[in-house]
């Protein structure tokens, strides 16, 4: 075992602490050192998108990215959509529209359609489909994702105005 | 009397006879009447006190949890058919109630 | 008595049923704060690492773990040594169907042979899962590799090399007198095929075959095992079934089924692959050893290698119609793999192949046959979409060949109430009539399709669903919220559906009913989530349930009116006796300020027979000659659900469904190399559907009303995958003319028909 790194970072806007492995994934110490278990580990290897983060606000697959490389950084995840209690429209669509079913991709959907709407917050549907194909759920066919993404989408618009 | 469909496997025990009547009220005093008229046949449907591994009883187009202790009425129609999902091993699509 | 009880009540007006709650654990779920079996952390928890089989069959001649255990901070290793001696109970029965233990053993830890590549052979708890890793690592097994198989057809022939020399072909309980890898043969006729085949005025045959895939759920198998001080061993689990995990596991280390208490997690998708246990057993064991909770989670090449796909086959189906056509007679030759051990899904793939027709004469003979991949597990309708795969095809080319429409064909020849399958039973009122009106009525198949390779295909589906046991209990509260407690592991929200038949039970609201999955000691028995079973089973014992609380509450009104239980009207929840009223709200709460005995309910069911669930689905295709790539247009999924309890979940079944059948139809399949090794074992490479790759999923719900569940209700969950391959390839078909006979239809097999064909 090597010697233990220690990082300074930011995770939902607060400044957090934490000693890793270098070996060590950021979607590891997300779960298992900082106890933020909402990224989930699909399939280790950057494929499903069920680890999705904001990083430095451009969303990763978390177990892709090494924990000491969180130092200096920001990072957002699922457990910093709400707001002091309250959902974010994202995650209000996403249970008003039924768009899950087992809920283990959900995390990741939402945090990646967060990304998505930030970047474009008038997406088409084709927009929509490319923005979020490197998110696997095999529960929903995504039909209902897809048409939470949209509604959220309208939903910020109008609390924009 | 109830009217047993014979699998077609076992066709070849009752001379290629397909539906049987048999008297009984129970799936247990079916199979009996049955090998008293075909021997040879209650070792194919089953083991011990129970129906043989793989098999289950539909009784009137049912599938039944309650194997030979299951009741025939005198106007039924007796199938014994697989366990769906499967026969020996792990039970696969959760058709097949759990051993006791 | 062996019938089912005609339960159905006849609404035609619900207050909660058809509605749209949000899920009562949906806070949790979109927070990520919903706890799933990998995210579970104890005190002094070891990580475990399992060791696979790098060959696809091999005698195992030696392990030496020495150098492993020397490693500081690794605690345990096991081998298939540390379970019981289970050759004497090698099979416990029942009154359903067998469990050979030592199988089940040898899949969790391979005892003399390894029969798949990822077949584990020892497993190590350390403190972390990297020292974990590193110490499986330094565990040094010894191999005699022998020849191996992966081609069901292959695994059938004299010379096969064999998996279980003792194995012997059983025949509904005659045994063959050959070693052999064919587990079973089973066979079903009805009525006679020469002649009816006599009687056709047009005969198609054809032969398909299929490739192992997998159900692809995104969360990987999980176990943490705690063997307690006490004695007692909990495990937390990513189960169907916190029961027959438990009994599983009890059985397998040969210790009392309540010794063992199952805690089921949230479950991140199962689709009958979660069903057979692989971790929990060995992290037990290596709990047991090293004292300490010891967590196990499967990284996803070992979910691909060694968990249970479903069989690849090969079909044979032949059938005759008159030149009006009427289907006369059909003829099914299947054989499907079922992996390293005996028990696949051989038997409903028979019984579905000709299931959603009227067919006077047929005859199936199907085989189950082992070869060296990883033991078969169900995967939602085991077997019935290979089989739909088949029958559909040749459907579409009877009509085709006739000139009648594939929509007409299959109304013209539809299965309905009094219809008998080829394996014996005849169909209560079934739905698939009015799903292929509704096909016909339906936007999809009105609209008009044109462009160059484009074309449009029509298939129907079939699965049975099962009823089997379900407990549930419930505590009214002083603000007149109930508590409910069910068995039923919830894979894809139906804690809610669930509580919405209490709640409409009851006369109250969706939200007033609190809905949580119990464990094994604080639930009574209930059977998995599988099998479409969940919302019709466990729905009926909520329904009962709420006529227990129901009842309770009348008598409690009695004794606040000083009246007999009898004399107090109950109507949409308001309980009411010479013109007083109190709502259920009202009446709990004045309960529980007088301080009367509190209201707590119970019920437990297991209903027999099959809810039928018929589906039709149609897909708009367009191919690209230059690629062989698919694009799929316009999709529309048409199936009966009896009741539609919660609209949104039945549309997200179908729409999961589909687009599952899509992913195998177009893509997904196992591909073995020469070493009989799978060589993509990896979401990249094994390549499911993404939402680029698919459209909308329209969908239709009918209702024809189920006789057996009040509310009509009919299971859902596995119909909806059971015609989409068929569906693809008659669109397929329609677009370019050809006949694709080999699933999946990737591009570069579609290119290379397309090819040859030009």
């Amino acid at each position: 075992m090597s010697k233990k790194v220690h990082v300074t970072t930011s995770v939902n806007h607060e400044p957090v602490e934490f000693l890793c492995e270098p070996r060590q994934s950021l979607l590891e110490v997300l779960r298992d050192t900082l106890r933020l278990t909402g990224a989930k580990e699909g399939c280790n290897n950057g494929n499903c998108g069920a680890c999705t983060v904001i990083f430095s606000g451009v969303p990763v697959n978390s177990c892709l990215v090494l924990a000491v490389e969180a130092e200096g950084a920001t990072v957002e995840t699922v457990e910093g959509l709400a707001d002091h209690g309250h959902l974010h429209p994202i995650q209000k669509c996403f249970l008003e529209g039924a768009a899950l079913q087992c809920g283990v991709c959900t995390p990741g959907f939402l945090v990646a359609a967060k990304a998505l709407l930030d970047h474009n917050p008038d997406p088409t549907e084709h927009d929509i489909r490319f923005g979020l194909a490197n998110n696997l759920c095999r529960c929903t066919g995504y039909d209902k994702i897809v048409k939470a993404v949209q509604a959220a989408a309208r939903e910020l618009q109008s609390l924009a105005k | 009397m109830p009217v047993v469909f014979i699998p077609t496997p076992l066709r070849d025990i009752t001379a290629g006879t397909a539906e049987v009547a048999v008297e009984g009220s129970t799936v247990r005093a079916v199979v009996d009447a049955l090998e008293q008229r075909y021997p040879g046949i209650k070792t194919r449907l089953c083991r011990g006190d129970s129906l043989a591994p793989g098999l289950q009883v539909s009784i009137d187009h049912v599938m039944t949890t309650r194997g030979l202790r299951a009741t025939v009425r005198p106007d039924s129609e007796v199938h014994f058919l697989p366990v769906i999902g499967g026969g020996k091993g792990v039970r696969c699509s959760g058709t097949q109630p759990l051993i006791e | 008595m062996s019938h089912t009880d005609e339960l159905y009540l006849g609404k035609t007006s619900y207050q909660v049923l058809g509605k749209r709650p949000v899920r009562h654990d949906g806070a949790d779920k979109v927070t990520g704060k919903a706890v799933y079996a990998a995210d579970v952390q104890l005190p002094n928890m070891a990580h475990g690492k399992i060791v696979r089989s790098p060959h696809a069959h091999a005698r195992i001649k030696s392990i030496d773990v020495s150098e492993a255990v020397k490693i500081p901070g690794v605690f345990a290793v096991v081998t298939a040594a540390d379970f019981p001696n289970l050759e004497s109970r090698s099979e416990v029965m029942g009154e359903g169907g067998p469990v050979n233990l030592a199988h089940m053993a040898a899949n969790c830890l391979a005892m003399g042979k390894v029969l798949y590549k990822g077949h584990p052979v020892a497993a190590v708890a350390a403190a972390n899962v990297h020292l974990a890793e590193e110490a499986a690592a330094k565990i040094k097994v010894e191999y005699e590799v022998l020849p191996s198989v992966t081609w069901v057809l292959d695994a059938m022939k004299d010379d096969a090399p064999l998996l279980h020399e003792d194995l012997r072909t059983d025949s509904m309980g005659k045994k063959g007198d050959r070693p052999t890898n064919v587990a079973l043969h089973l066979q079903f006729e009805k009525g006679n095929i020469a002649e009816g085949f006599q009687q056709a005025d047009i005969v198609v045959e054809r032969e398909f075959r299929t490739a192992s895939v997998h159900q692809g759920y995104i969360e990987p198998h999980a176990t943490v095992a705690l063997w307690n001080e006490d004695n007692r061993l909990k495990i937390w689990a990513s189960t169907q079934g916190a029961f027959n995990c438990r009994q599983q596991v009890a059985q397998l280390l040969q210790i009392p089924v309540s010794q063992c208490l199952v805690v089921p997690c949230e479950i991140g998708g199962g689709f009958g692959g979660k069903i057979a246990v692989y971790l929990e057993p060995v992290a037990a064991l290596l709990s047991r050893k090293c004292g300490r909770p010891v967590k196990l989670v499967m990284q996803r090449n070992e979910v691909f290698e060694a968990t249970g796909p479903t069989p690849g086959s090969f079909l044979r189906v032949k059938l005759g119609a008159t030149k009006h056509g009427k289907l006369t007679a059909g003829e099914a030759w299947l054989a499907y793999d079922c992996g390293a051990f005996p028990g696949g899904v051989i038997a409903p793939g028979c019984m579905c192949v000709f299931s959603c027709y009227e067919l006077p004469n047929a005859r199936v003979d199907g085989f189950d046959v082992l070869d060296n991949k990883p033991k078969t597990q169900a995967y939602r309708a085991p077997g019935a979409t290979q089989a739909a795969f088949a029958c559909e095809q040749v459907i579409d080319e009877l009509a085709e060949a006739l000139g009648i429409d594939p929509l007409e064909f299959r109304l013209k020849n539809a299965a309905s109430e009094g219809t008998r399958r080829v394996d014996g039973p005849v169909y209560p009122r079934v739905g698939l009539v009015e799903c292929l009106h509704a096909a016909k009525n339906s936007d999809h198949w009105k609209s008009p399709l044109s462009g160059a390779n484009r074309g449009r295909g029509i298939a129907a589906g079939f699965w049975f669903n099962i009823g089997l046991a379900s407990s549930c209990s419930g505590s009214v509260h002083g603000d007149g919220i109930v508590t409910l407690v069910e068995g039923s592991t919830d894979i894809g929200g139906t804690r809610t559906s669930i509580a919405m038949q209490l709640a409409e039970t009851l006369g109250i609201g969706a939200a007033d009913v609190l809905p949580q999955v119990g464990d094994t000691d604080s639930v009574g028995f209930t059977f998995l989530t599988g099998g479409s079973r969940t919302t019709f089973a466990t729905g009926l014992a909520a329904y009962k349930l709420g006529l227990d609380l129901q009842a309770q509450m009348q008598e409690r009104a009695a004794t606040i009116w000083e009246c007999e239980p009898a004399a107090v009207e109950v109507k949409n929840g308001v309980y009411s006796r010479n013109g007083q009223s109190l709502t259920f709200k009202e009446l709990a709460g004045k309960i529980s300020e007088l301080g009367l005995d509190p209201v707590v309910g119970r019920a437990s069911v297991s209903p027999e027979g099959s809810t039928n669930a018929f589906g039709v689905h149609i897909a708009d295709v367009e191919v690209d000659p230059e690629t062989g790539k698919v694009t799929v247009l316009r999709y529309t999924a048409i199936q009966d659900a009896g009741k539609a309890v919660h609209p949104s979940y039945v549309e997200g079944q179908m729409q999961g469904g589909a687009v599952q059948g899509i992913g195998w139809a177009l893509n997904e399949e196992y591909f073995f190399d020469r070493k009989d090794q799978m060589r993509n074992a990896s979401f990249l490479d094994y390549r499911m559907p993404t939402c680029l790759d698919v459209p909308m999923i329209e969908t239709i719900i009918v209702e024809v009303p189920n006789p057996s569940h009040p509310f009509g209700v009919r299971g859902v969950g596995e119909t909806p995958i059971v015609a989409p391959p068929a569906t693809i390839a008659n669109a397929i078909h329609k677009a370019t003319g050809v006949r694709m006979t080999v699933l999946p239809i990737s591009p570069p097999a579609l290119w290379k028909a397309l090819s040859e064909k030009s």
